[in-house]
């Protein structure tokens, strides 16, 4: 098949970025995206210009790097599919296709289609952990665990912080990915101590990086690869809640 | 950081009072709704029921006149904050953009919000303030060729056991005749068009709005949300059949003026 790209250049950080057009011939329908880009930065060495700069690492769904807005919605318009997972089958000859690096104030370009998420990581560091040894692996069954809660643990710990959710957002919020983070560790026993100073530390520190408020479109749900679910942030709405109110009385865990 | 400070300057804090704002003026809508369906009743019970409420105890009128000039000032305020920062987390927009889920009244909040806070403060000078210009106030309302008075004796007509409303010392007592007010308000084609699009914008907001502040408390969930979406609409829609209902009952002169005997 034979496509029109339209892809964001951008050199570096400091300059300015625009759209560029770019023509590629015979992609097979069965290569998958990230194939497609991979065949133009081919033509693109030959004729001796800067290949187009994207983030992947696995190509199989599960590291969170790819990150690529394509025709406007981020990870394409296949459901619950990451872009390296996309295949151009999905995708008709002669079709013209947009190509954009996620858009958020925290989230700088650092390069084409590369940005710099590493706002997910402060997020993540200040609290999205368990701050005490909680055992070997054979320790996670000495405290029973209701069957719905562990499963709605695992569909939080399903998050590949690749940042969809926010790049989807109108609002350019994380909530999805903070909520994600903040339900998987607050339902499990072993989290449950450092509730409230998670909440409140993770919460404040997606305020601090400068992402956008929710206001309940559920773009975030939609865009989701791995289907995380918007009952994740209504958890972190309570939990937020209930934290905030203990720490007015100063009895926040 | 004071722990209330940062209650309400975190993103969250201020999404709980937009919800908790915007659920107090939500229902406020609906019990307004319910005060002015009694114009389709008998004159007596609407102007009976105006006089009940501008003569509370205990200046309890100035009490809820000022508490919902809060609840107003909150939602606005933190409507414009939480807009505000949003646009700066997207300094720079998509060159192609798409929507995958979001509904039309989910990303027309502002605009039927702002439509809607301007129709409040029309809404308040033409019948709270009483000076919008094109009718007349205080002692006459005039409509087509009869002039009634604007202040009327309190009373259900004689022909239905009605007895004058006596006060203490053995007046009369009076108040605003409503019932005619309203209808002479409506009988401006250019108030009942602006009327119109700002109770059908307020339907708009609320089908959005009903369900997504259950969202924002912590209250819904995929189990509920099918439900919420469609009560949220249920009461949108309601509340615009049952507001419009009655500029178009005066238009279709379902609503007549009636004449109160002096
Ligand atoms: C006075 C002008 C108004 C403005 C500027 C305004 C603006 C807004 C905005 C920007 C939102 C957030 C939208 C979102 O979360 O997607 C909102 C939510 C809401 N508004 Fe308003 N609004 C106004 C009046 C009203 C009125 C009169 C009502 C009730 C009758 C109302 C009820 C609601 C509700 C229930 C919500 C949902 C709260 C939530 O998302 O948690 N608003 N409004
Ligand atoms: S490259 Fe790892 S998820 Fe796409």
């Amino acid at each position: 098949m034979n496509l029109t790209l339209k892809v964001w250049r951008q050199a570096d950080a400091d300059s300015d970025g625009k759209m560029v057009d770019y023509k590629v011939e015979d992609v097979s329908e069965g290569s998958s995206f990230l194939e497609m880009l991979d065949i133009l930065n081919e033509q693109l060495v030959e004729t001796g210009e800067e290949p187009i700069a994207f983030d992947h690492d696995c190509r199989e769904g599960i590291c969170g790097m790819c990150s690529l807005v394509i025709n406007g919605l981020p990870h394409g318009p296949e459901r619950l599919t990451t872009a390296c997972q996309l295949h151009m089958r999905h995708f008709k000859d002669g079709d013209t296709i947009t190509i954009e690096p996620w858009r958020a104030k925290p989230f700088p370009v650092v390069k084409d289609l590369v940005v710099d998420r590493s706002t997910f990581d402060d997020i993540q560091q200040a609290g999205g952990y368990i701050g005490v040894n909680t055992g070997a692996v054979v320790d996670a069954n000495a405290i029973p665990i209701p069957k719905e809660i562990a499963d709605w643990a695992m569909d939080g710990a399903a998050c590949i912080g690749c940042g969809a959710c926010v790049a989807a957002c109108k609002n350019a919020s994380a909530m999805l990915f903070t909520a994600a983070k903040v339900s998987q560790l607050n339902s499990l026993p072993q989290g449950e101590a450092e509730k409230d100073r998670r909440t409140l530390a993770m919460v404040e520190t997606m305020d601090a990086a400068g992402f956008g408020n929710c206001t309940n479109y559920g773009e975030c749900e939609a865009v989701c690869p791995k289907g995380i679910s918007l009952d994740m942030i209504s958890q972190l709405n309570r939990d937020y809640a209930a934290a905030a109110m203990r720490r007015l009385v100063g009895r926040a865990s | 950081m004071n722990p209330i400070v940062a209650l309400i300057s975190s993103s969250l804090g201020k999404k709980y009072l937009m919800a908790i704002s915007g659920l107090l003026l939500s229902l406020f809508v609906l019990g307004h709704l319910v005060g002015n369906l009694q114009i389709f009743a008998d004159p007596y019970f609407i102007n009976s029921y105006a006089y009940k409420l501008h003569n509370l105890p205990y200046g309890l009128l100035w009490v809820i006149r000022f508490g919902l000039l809060a609840v107003v000032a909150v939602h606005v305020w933190t409507s414009i904050v939480l807009t505000l920062e949003n646009r700066k987390a997207r300094p720079q927009s998509y060159d192609k953009d798409a929507t995958a889920e979001a509904s039309l009244s989910s990303r027309t909040m502002r605009v039927s919000g702002i439509i809607v806070l301007l129709f409040l403060i029309f809404h308040l000078a033409h019948y709270t303030v009483k000076n919008v210009p094109g009718h007349e106030y205080g002692k006459a309302i005039q409509i087509k060729d009869v002039t009634y008075e604007a202040k009327v004796p309190l009373k259900l007509p004689e022909s239905k056991g009605g007895a004058v409303l006596k006060t203490p010392t053995g007046e009369d007592k009076y108040g605003y005749d409503v019932h005619t007010m309203m209808i002479a308000g409506f009988s401006h084609l250019w108030i009942t068009g602006i009327y119109l699009v700002a109770v059908f914008l307020l339907c708009n907001h609320l089908s959005h709005g009903v369900s997504s502040m259950f969202q924002s408390l912590g209250m819904r969930n995929s189990g509920s949300r099918k439900s919420l979406d469609l009560f949220a609409r249920i009461y949108g829609i309601g509340l615009f059949l049952g507001y419009s209902s009655i500029p178009v009952a005066v238009l279709l002169g379902i609503i007549k003026v009636q004449g109160i005997p002096a």
